[in-house]
């Protein structure tokens, strides 16, 4: 018999309050949690506005020590994991760490602590030859960005394959995914799993501004990023935490866990193209999409709802528009499409893995997170996003979508515990 | 499903081309020496596996030249070096059954660092618009799609030195749901001062000054690592396939992949490290009795080459399987390292003989290890290559002739 991946367990730090249910709280009012940048002077930048988590790590259950040695990505990730782990019910003392995987996605990594620490070696950029000497010991922690993999491994108690995926913006999606053929091969039968990333830095600011990737709604920061609007003109950066318990479902059954949902399939493709452009009509997210639903053994008339990557830049919204009718055909136009990173924000390697929690959290609720801000329809743009308001509805079957840098394009279908398989 | 190695593309710092290093490696030749690509007068280390003589024009489009850091581009080069060995037009193929997955461990580090140093010193509106993409650590899987057009599977893996083993295990994955080809391996590429500066302080680099000494895994005289730049690219088909279109070769099948983890440092609890090696076996259905060479992760810290000697005599015995480690003559090579290492094995395979670990004059008894410190001809059918990746990750990879 197939080996089928269960949800029985989630954390999140979303951009707003930490923990899961102020995040679905958030995410089902309409509101948002962009603001004005605060943690740096944003006056110099193109784009202003982000999306901030109000976490403070003391009060978050870290140590002194563990607030000192993580990067704030770091921190974020742990206690994600601790909140997923004990939402799972998992008693960690029976369970075997071998059987235990992880498998977390990031995009940048460690890159505020990066930035910072460079700051000071190279006396704010005045020096090539930067001077070791003022290097603080957990330096090579940031270098290498699997620390945060590891530390998620050590706070779960994993000692099976532990891997940090990095598909720039598809990472969150692409972790799980992978962590899902870890279970379905029998690698593991438990796999802690998500994404995280806090690039809120000047660098990465820096870098988005470049290439006019990010929202100048700099007036209007809780109403800056507009996905499927005709005023949207970006995105907006945030940063966040997602972590998931998987665990191999039959398993799950016997020891009573909640099992949120199941994932069903998963796909990446990539289009070939471009870094960071998008040809408008949507082909290999479509592939993705075809392949995951394939893997699911659905047809796409059994998709109740789709969660967009909808960053609200100009090319996105047409891309996974067109990508959606190409995949779904005509039930495209019956399908609610919504994007929560309206209010949220885009946490690059994190979101994904945000996003798959809120589509648990839509199957388990029966509510489906609207899209803020969608106040002036794009006429180009003809499906249903489901403008401003939540909507009740049983959902037996979702699709979230993912699209990054280096022309990844990635799918994942969750379905409803008990849900008749198409 | 066999999935098989067809296509080699090595970028070393003895060599640029596979064979080119494959006949540097079994001379003995090696390709650490004084840092030459920045000054590193200033700091306690000043040796590296530096590659010399890429001439990137001669590799990459012109256009591509300043949107790159020097390992993808590197990177771009190795692609289509092995492309080329394994016989293939990328164009013969339906693009989406062609994927990519890498690993990649530090980014195009050297690019950030001037691009932080534009912002920094001068503000964000000199920051390139090349920076958003060509320092993170998916660059390389997203280059190598566009460049030979393909939109299969992609992905990317990070677990330092571990990583490069995760990319084939995951590219072989790939392969059993259905994919054709999948361009796999890592490249790494960090030399300069932000780069060295941000490893300093782990502890595990060498200070010795001598080329010859610096770097010597399983030595008496082993007094930390080296750090290189390079890395491989292979291309991995299902067997099946791979016959069917007349590959030139077959160099070996990946017949066994494991990753584990070690407990957290003080916890008491043992390395997983042997877990991981007996795990590759298990996966391939080995004894310990067949495998005939051990590509060793050779940390050149003493306690961490301890480590991993037990593991590889509680699994083999004492002396019971010839251990090398050619990364004495590249230094670690971060995600490039362990795919070089398989792609070596390959190649050791191909034509018998074991390339040899140099500079280690005075290997520790107490390990009781059979290392090679010469090229040692030899009967070969199976190798097992091991890395352990900084911070606990360790993985393990069995290649087998078929």
């Amino acid at each position: 018999m197939d080996r089928l991946v269960a949800i029985t367990g989630i954390g999140v730090v979303a951009p707003g309050d930490p923990g899961t249910k102020a995040f679905w709280d958030l995410v089902v009012s309409g509101r948002t949690a962009t603001r004005t940048i605060s943690g740096f002077d944003p006056s110099p930048y193109r784009s202003r506005v982000a999306a901030q988590c109000v976490f403070d790590p003391l009060q978050a259950g870290l140590g002194l020590q563990e607030v000192r040695r993580l990067d704030r990505a770091a921190q974020l990730a742990v206690v994600a994991t601790r909140e997923a782990m004990a939402d799972s019910g998992l008693e960690l003392a029976q369970e075997r760490p071998e059987r235990m995987a992880v498998c977390l996605g990031s995009a940048v990594g460690c890159t505020m602590s990066l930035e910072a620490e460079y700051a000071v070696v190279s006396d704010s950029g005045r020096r090539w030859e930067v001077d070791h000497t003022y290097a603080m010991p957990h330096l090579p922690d940031y270098f290498v960005p699997s620390s945060l993999a590891a530390e998620v491994a050590w706070t779960a108690g994993a000692e099976g394959p532990v891997n940090m995926v990095s598909a720039g913006c598809t990472s969150g999606l692409d972790a799980v995914g992978y962590a899902c053929d870890l279970i379905r091969e029998g690698s593991a039968d438990i796999v802690v799993t998500g994404g995280t990333d806090a690039p809120i830095s000047p660098i990465t600011v820096a870098c988005f501004d470049a290439i006019k990737a990010t929202s100048t709604h700099n007036d209007d920061p809780e109403h800056a990023m507009r996905p499927f609007d005709r005023t949207r003109n970006g995105f907006v950066l945030a940063e966040g935490a997602a972590v998931l318990v998987l665990e191999e479902a039959e398993r799950a059954r016997r020891r009573g866990a909640r099992i949120y949902a199941l994932i069903s399939g998963f796909a990446a493709r990539s289009n070939a193209y471009h870094m960071t452009g998008l040809r408008a009509d949507g082909r290999e997210m479509a592939a993705a999409i075809d392949a995951a639903l394939a893997e699911a053994r659905l047809a796409p008339e059994a998709i109740d709802y789709v969660n967009a990557h909808g960053t609200g830049t100009r090319q996105n919204d047409r891309h996974e528009t067109n990508a959606f009718k190409r995949a779904l055909g005509d039930h495209a136009y019956r399908t609610p499409v919504s994007s929560i990173k309206s209010m949220i924000g885009h946490s690059l390697g994190a979101i994904g893995s945000i996003e798959i929690a809120a589509c648990a959290l839509a199957i388990e609720h029966g509510t489906i997170p609207p899209t803020a801000n969608l106040t002036e329809p794009d006429p180009e743009l003809d499906l249903d996003y489901v403008p401003l308001t939540a909507r009740e509805r049983d959902l037996d079957a979702v699709l979230t979508v993912g699209s990054g840098f280096g022309g990844f394009q990635s799918a994942m279908v969750l379905t409803r515990p008990g849900a008749v398989r198409a | 499903m066999s999935a098989v190695i067809t296509g080699l593309g090595i970028a070393a710092p003895n060599g640029l081309g596979t064979e080119e290093v494959w006949r540097s490696t079994l001379a003995g030749t090696s390709g650490i020496g004084p840092i030459t690509r920045f000054d590193a007068s200033g700091y306690p280390v000043r040796l590296a596996g530096e590659i010399p003589g890429f001439e990137v024009s001669e590799h990459v489009p012109s256009r591509l030249v300043p949107q790159t850091d020097r390992m993808t581009q590197l990177a771009l080069a190795a692609s289509g070096w092995a492309l080329e060995d394994a016989g293939v037009d990328p164009q013969r193929f339906d693009d989406l059954e062609m994927g990519v997955v890498t690993a990649n461990s530090s980014g195009g580090f050297e690019f950030g660092q001037r691009e932080l140093e534009k912002l920094w010193a001068q503000g964000p509106e000199y920051v390139s618009a090349y920076q958003s993409f060509a320092w993170f650590y998916a660059v390389n899987t997203g280059q190598l799609s566009i460049r030979h057009g393909m939109s299969g599977p992609t992905g990317v893996t990070v677990a330092e030195q571990a990583g490069g083993l995760d990319a084939l295990g995951q590219a072989r994955r790939q392969l059993s749901k259905g994919v054709r080809l999948v361009l796999t391996g890592g490249m790494d590429a960090s030399l300069c001062p932000w780069g060295l500066v941000a490893q300093l302080p782990s502890g595990l680099l060498s200070e010795q000054p001598d080329p010859e000494r610096a770097f010597l895994p399983f030595d008496t005289g082993a007094s930390g690592q080296v750090l290189g730049e390079g890395g491989a690219i292979l291309v991995m088909e299902p067997a099946a396939s791979a016959r069917e279109r007349g590959a030139p070769q077959l160099y070996g099948e990946i017949a066994g992949y494991c990753a584990t983890f070690d407990p957290r440092p003080g916890s008491g609890r043992p390395s997983r490290l042997a877990a991981a090696m007996r795990g590759a076996l298990d996966s391939a259905g080995l004894t310990p009795e067949e495998v005939d060479v051990v590509f060793a992760d050779a940390s050149g810290v003493p306690e961490l080459d301890r480590a991993e000697a037990e593991a590889i005599t509680g699994l083999f015995g004492p002396r019971g399987v010839p251990v090398t480690a050619p990364k004495t003559m590249f230094g670690r090579l971060s995600s490039g390292g362990a795919p070089v290492d398989v792609a070596l094995a390959l190649l050791a395979l191909r034509d018998g003989v074991i390339p040899p670990s140099v500079n280690v004059t005075a290997p520790a008894e107490e390990y009781r290890l059979d290392l090679v410190t010469e090229a040692r001809p030899a009967r070969l059918r199976t190798a097992l290559v091991v890395a352990r990746g900084y911070g606990g990750f360790n993985t393990a990879l069995a290649v087998r002739q078929i």
